[in-house]
Parts: structure tokens; sequence; C-alpha cells
């Protein structure tokens, strides 16, 4: 990573950023900047990417035949269970936030730093000794609870690497716990003179809300994760009912941490597409305070949903009732943001530069995820469709279709901000093509698998079930070719990439009057005073601002 | 909390009030996390006595009110050592924040030296949930074994999770003695035993839930 600074073709005076500041490998794995911590994550988070597409390859190879035949039961088992837990814990809770919003967010604020720097290195840290139990846990023989751990397979008789994986989740919940305590404090108390509330970057506001559900659902996984570990460590009856558990009370806990959780891997990624969709339409958002708000309802009535995966245990009917009701009730502030966006695009003078191109990706997809999650929260169809593909298809529209979709358009979107450089603008748009083409021709077949009855977690299948399965494994290579363009020519822009400037988009925002990349403290001129708007843009404007 | 100690205000803050405010914020947010962690484990238990009322009336009969109570009063004593070693450092007392600081340190381990007594005794009696659990006293009801057994799972593991942040809290503790006796705090700089203090008090209130959730399940008028 140094070796960027010491190139000979950058202006011999370039100033020092946080990237040349120091060269040592200490002084990035001990870091406080919170821009190297960015970086630390974006590297180790892409690590665990592509371990968990690794599994859903595995996955898809074994479904290409109705037959059972590339992967035994056990296997799949196992390559959905890692598939599952690497990408929920590893890659998607700390995706966005730990990287970009990591990176910008503080920027955004107009501050040095997050308040807690070394709490932020801290969490990263966490996230590593999770990670490497992670992979021991593959190394090991992998795990095969599904990313769920139901009880009592979990506790009594999955013979697998169960504790340690465990272990593995805690550690990167303290790690996502930390991230959002910090950004609470920092958006609080680290705000710039004249940055009020109602100037703050919806990317702000997104991951606000997200860090309430990061600081108070979390926690509750972790002790339900202990008691678990306790269970099946010592034989213990907590979850299990033959010694007295109600396994049950344990889904009611996972799922009040691990609904709320689905919106940490969505809210950021609004954030994202609420950045973007001003800059490349030339138009202030549209309903800025609804889209703040929105963000703040979709955390706190995303407390309050958890019932939703319980239709089908023994919750009562009454219950499900509620849980229906209030699962409905959360589509709303999602719809909203959406209604904005799409009106922010009204008249606007739009261009498709690729993060323009995620970012409408996203919309569409994310309508697609929401709305097929209406279909799930009515308590009728829900038992039609409980764990089968339509499922699988529905969560994945909004995880793979909304929130990865958003990781990459903000990646690209402030790519030229964190590194200096610009990465080659045609092959980024074709990748974000492929991604999107693949993703729809993997996961809408899905759908119809599961309204036909398909069920999820099965490695084999009726033949009728074959040619939509044959098109999803053949969209998943697609989508898989348009992710691994990715990193090939981003770190192609560091060496050969043209010099970004300071705001290459014509972009408005703090992170935007600062060099590119920035200086170890953000500002080198000092906090800065904040007069306008947010997205004080303007259409007449060129888009060669910098 | 995390802050380098060179100068009163770290580089990323503007001024003392923004690094102190930030600091307050944070443990808030901290004790909230702390919470959520613990209330995992309440639900859990209220979940377990209303299914189980029996198995709870019985089981709490084999704890130690005596030894529980007082526990309550140590702790609470130790809330008082806590918050006038506080209100030394803010007013720049350095003798009697010292003598503050042995002073809960001390009624901490009090607590924790009677915990270790409870948890031996609960050995002797086959109480501690596992292959050796057996139940041999008086009976309310008719609760099976395996449920007065999750009683006690539960009694482990919430004053097992109360003790250890007692022990984690006694580590801080004993780094801030030492912060103490290098003359490190001043009414400028007293931040990080107010924190602690904030973080003291909270593992005392859990224990003051936990006592008569516990103990006292069959104690009412």
């Amino acid at each position: 990573m140094s070796s960027i600074a010491a190139r000979p073709d950058v202006i011999p005076a370039a100033p020092k950023n946080y990237i040349n500041a120091k060269s040592t490998l200490m002084s990035w794995l001990f870091t406080t900047d919170h821009k190297r911590i960015a970086v630390l994550y974006l590297i180790s988070i892409t690590i665990f990417f592509g371990m968990g597409g690794l599994f859903a390859m595995l996955i898809r190879l074994e479904l290409i035949t109705p037959k059972g035949d590339f992967l035994t039961g056990d296997m799949y088992n196992k390559a959905f269970t890692l598939h599952g837990v690497i990408m929920v814990f590893f890659f998607l809770i700390p995706s966005v936030p730990a990287t970009l919003g990591n990176f910008v967010l503080p920027i955004m604020v107009g501050a040095k730093d997050l308040a807690f720097p070394k709490i932020n290195l801290l969490s990263w840290w966490l996230y590593v000794f999770g990670g490497v139990m992670a992979i021991g846990v593959v190394i090991n023989g992998g795990i095969d609870t599904g990313w769920t751990f139901y009880p009592p397979y979990s506790t009594t008789y999955a013979a697998s690497n169960v504790t340690l994986a465990i272990l593995a989740a805690f550690m990167a919940g303290f790690s996502s716990i930390f991230t959002g305590l910090n950004f609470i404090v920092t958006v609080h108390k680290m705000r710039a003179p004249g940055m009020t509330w109602f100037r703050l970057p919806l990317f702000v506001w997104a991951h606000y809300a997200t860090s309430i559900i990061q600081v108070l659902g979390t926690p509750v996984i972790a002790i339900t994760l202990v008691l678990v570990a306790v269970e099946r460590v010592w034989g213990v009856g907590i979850f299990d009912p033959q010694l007295g558990g109600d396994p049950v009370l344990f889904q009611h806990l996972f799922w009040f941490y691990s609904h709320p959780a689905v919106y940490v891997m969505i809210l950021p990624g609004m954030g994202v597409i609420s950045e973007v969709i001003p800059c490349f339409s030339r138009k202030r958002i549209f309903g800025y305070e609804f889209i703040a708000f929105s963000s703040l309802a979709i955390a706190i009535i995303g407390f309050l949903v958890w019932g939703h995966h319980l239709y089908v245990s023994t919750q009562s009917t009454y219950a499900g009732l509620v849980f229906s009701l209030l699962s409905f009730l959360v589509a709303v502030p999602s719809a909203i943001k959406v209604f904005n966006w799409t009106a922010t695009l009204y008249k606007g003078q739009i261009t498709f530069e690729a993060p323009m191109l995620y970012a409408m990706g996203f919309i569409g997809l994310f309508l697609v995820g929401g709305l097929t999650g209406l279909i799930l929260a009515s308590m009728a169809n829900d038992i039609h469709f409980h764990d089968t593909y339509f499922v699988v298809a529905h969560f994945h529209y909004v995880m793979v279709g909304g929130m990865v979709m958003a990781y990459m358009c903000g990646l690209h979107f402030w790519w030229p901000k964190m590194t200096g450089r610009m990465y080659p603008a045609a092959l980024a748009s074709i990748a974000a093509i492929l991604v999107f083409v693949g993703f729809n021709l993997t996961f809408f077949p899905q759908f119809i698998l599961g309204f036909l009855g398909m069920p999820r977690r099965y490695h084999q299948y009726v033949e009728e079930f074959q040619v939509l399965n044959v098109m999803s494994s053949a969209g998943a290579s697609i989508l898989g070719i348009g992710y691994i363009l990715q990193p090939f020519y981003l770190v192609w822009s560091l060496v050969k990439g043209p010099v970004a400037g300071m705001n290459p988009w014509g972009a408005k925002g703090l992170e935007w009057q600062v060099p590119s990349p920035p200086p170890t403290f953000n500002f080198p001129d000092g906090q800065p005073i904040v007069v306008e708007e947010a997205y004080s843009y303007t259409t007449e404007e060129s888009h060669s601002g910098a | 909390m995390a802050h380098s100690s060179d100068g009163l205000v770290a580089h990323h803050f503007e001024d003392l009030e923004q690094q102190t405010e930030s600091a307050v914020l944070g443990m808030w947010l901290f004790l909230a996390q702390e919470v959520m962690f613990f209330g995992g484990l309440f639900v859990s238990y209220l979940v377990y006595r209303i299914k189980f009322p029996d198995a709870w009336a019985t089981a709490s009969g084999a704890l130690n009110v005596w030894q529980g109570g007082g526990n309550t009063v140590v702790l609470l004593v130790s809330s008082v050592t806590m918050a006038s070693s506080v209100w030394c450092a803010q007013t720049g007392r350095q003798r009697g924040l010292k003598l503050g600081l042995w002073l809960t340190l001390i009624l901490g381990l009090t607590f924790l030296v009677v915990k270790y007594f409870e948890y031996k005794d609960k050995f002797f009696h086959h109480l501690i949930p596992g292959a050796n659990f057996h139940w041999t006293g008086p009976v309310i009801g008719s609760p099976t074994e395996g449920q007065i057994e999750l009683f006690f799972v539960l009694y482990f593991i919430m004053t097992g999770m109360h003790a250890l942040h007692m022990i984690i809290g006694a580590g801080i503790l004993i780094w801030i003695m030492a912060l103490a006796y290098k003359g490190y705090f001043s009414p400028q700089r007293y931040m990080k035993v107010e924190l602690f203090g904030f973080y003291w008090h909270f593992v005392d209130i859990v224990w003051v839930f936990l006592f008569p959730l516990l103990y006292l399940v069959q104690r009412h008028g």
C-alpha cells in the first residue's frame, strides 16, 4: 500500500496524505486514523466476500442437477451455512458502515476523526479475531446448522464447529457494536460549526439509524449465542425441550436481533444511494426530511417485527397478526425512500457513470425485494412460502440486489476520494451491468422455484425444477464475473489510474472539499464552517467541478 | 476513555467540553448496550419463571438469602464510596480519592469472595447444572428436576456474567488507582474516574435486580 506514495508519476510536491503519512506495516495495523481503518476493513471484508462467494459457488454447482451428486448432503449443509455465516457476519454487516462509513462519515460531519479512534481500531481487531475463528471453523470441518444456529440441533445434535462459529459471530458482533457507538457519538458531538442536523448528508442519517440498531440489538444476540454455547458445552438445558428448555425462546431472542440486523444490512446502503442519486441528477434530493426520518422509522419499527420469522413456530396467531401488521408498516418508510429517489431523478440532468448504474440497479432490485417482503409478511402466504426458495430470492434481492449493489455503488463513488485515482469508467460500467443482469438471472428464477414449492437447504430436488435451477446457476456465473472484474481494475487504477483530483464528480459535501486522498486529519485548512444545505446542486452546473 | 494522555484534549477534539461530552455519551451508549446484553438473560429468566413457577419457588430456597442480602449491602455501600471518589476527583481531594477507590476495591473484592463461597456451597450440594446435578432439598408444588436445574443454569449464568463484570471492574479500578497514585487526576482531568463510576453503578444496579429475582422468589408476603 505504501508503495503508492513512492510512485514516480505522482506530482513530486504531493502533500502528505493519510496513505503516505507513514509507511510501516505497524503504522497500518495499529493506526487510529479512521481512513486507514476503513482501508483495513475494505481489505478484510473483501477476503470474506470472496470466501462467502466460493461457498455460494459450491451451492450453485450442486444445484445444476436434480441429483445430489456434486456434494453430499452433509457437505451441502456446510456450504450454505458457511455461505450464510460469512456473508452475514463478516461481509454484509460491516460492509458499508465499517469501510465507506468509517472513511467518509467523520469527514462528512466535518470532524478530524471518529470520537473514539482507539475503540475504532479495537473494533477492527475484534473483527479480525472473529474472522480468524471463522476461518478456523472452515479449516476444522465447517458448521452445518444454518446461519441461524437453531436449537436443539445446534445445542445437542450438530457434530460440527458450532461453539467456535458462535464465538466468531460474538466477536464480530462486538466489533459492530463499537462501530455503532462510535458513529452515534461522532454524529452528536463532532459536527463542525454550521453542520446542523438537517444539513447532515443522508448517508450520515442512515448510519445514525443503523448505529442505534447495532448498539441496542447486537448485545441480545451476543448473550443468546453465549447461552447456546453454554448449553452445548455443559450439556445443560436452556433451549433443548428434552432438558426442559424452549427452542422458540431462542428463535425470539435470535430474531430480536437478526431482524433489525437486516436493516443494518440495508440502511447504510440506502444512505449511499441518497448520496449518489442527487449527484448524478444534479438536483437537490427530494424530500430530505422524509428520507432522514424514514431511516429512523425503519430502525425503530424494525425492532418490532421479528415475529414474522415465527409464523409457523408455536407463536400465537394473535401475536402473528400484530407482527404481520407491523411488518407491513415497516415497508412504508422504505417506500418513502424509493419515491423520493425517483422524484429526485425527475427532470434531473441524469448521467450514467458507474456509481449511478449501481444506484439505478439498487432501486429496481430493492423494490422487488421489498415488495416480495410484503407477500411474506402476510401470514397466510407465509405458511406456503416459509422455507422455500421464494424466501431465499426475497432476501437476496434485498441483501445482494440491495446492499451489495449499494456497497459497490459507494465504493465506485468514493474510490477516487479514498485513493486519489480514477478507475477505467467503461470497465466499471460493464461490471455494473454484468452484476445487474447476472443477479436477476440468478435470483428471479428462485422466486418461481419457491412459488412452485422448492424448499431451501436441500441438495437435491425433483426434475421439473432443473431448468430454473440451471438458469440460476448460469446467472451466478455472470454475477461472479461482474464481481471478479472489480478487484482487477480497481487495483489497476491504484497504479495506472489517472489522478482524480479533489472532486471528480462535481459532488457536494465536505468530503469533496478536501484533497484526494485526504490528509491525516482530513481538513488541511482547519475545521470547516458549513454555510449551505446538503445537496445544493444546480442543474446547469457542469460535471467538471474539480 | 480512549484518548492519549498527553495534554488534556486529544488531537481530534476541538476543546475539552466536546471531549468530555463525547466520553459521557459514549459511556451511556455502552451501558445501553449492557442493558440489552443482560436483558436477554432477564427475558429468558422471565419466560421460564412463568412456565415453571414451582421449580423457581423450590430452587430459590436453596440460595442463601443472608449471603445474597449481605452482598447487596456491600455493593450498595461500594456505590457510595465510588460516588465519593468521583466527587473527590472533581474537587481535587487526592487523599479522599485514593481512600474512596481503596474502599470501593475492598468492597468489590468482598462481594466476589462471598460469591465464591456461595458457588462452592452449590458445588457441595450437587447444584451445579450438568451430569452431577441432583436435587435433594424440599419441594414446593411438583417441579421436575430438569426444571429446577434450569433455574440453576440461569442462576449461574446471570450471577456469573455479573461477577465477570465485577472482576473486569476490579481490574479497571486497580488501573485507576495506579493513575491516582501517579497524581494523574485533577479537577480538569477526572473523566476516567467518573466514567468508571458509571460502570460501577451499573454493575451494582444489575445486582439489585438479580438479588430479588433469584433469592426472594418465594419470600414475598
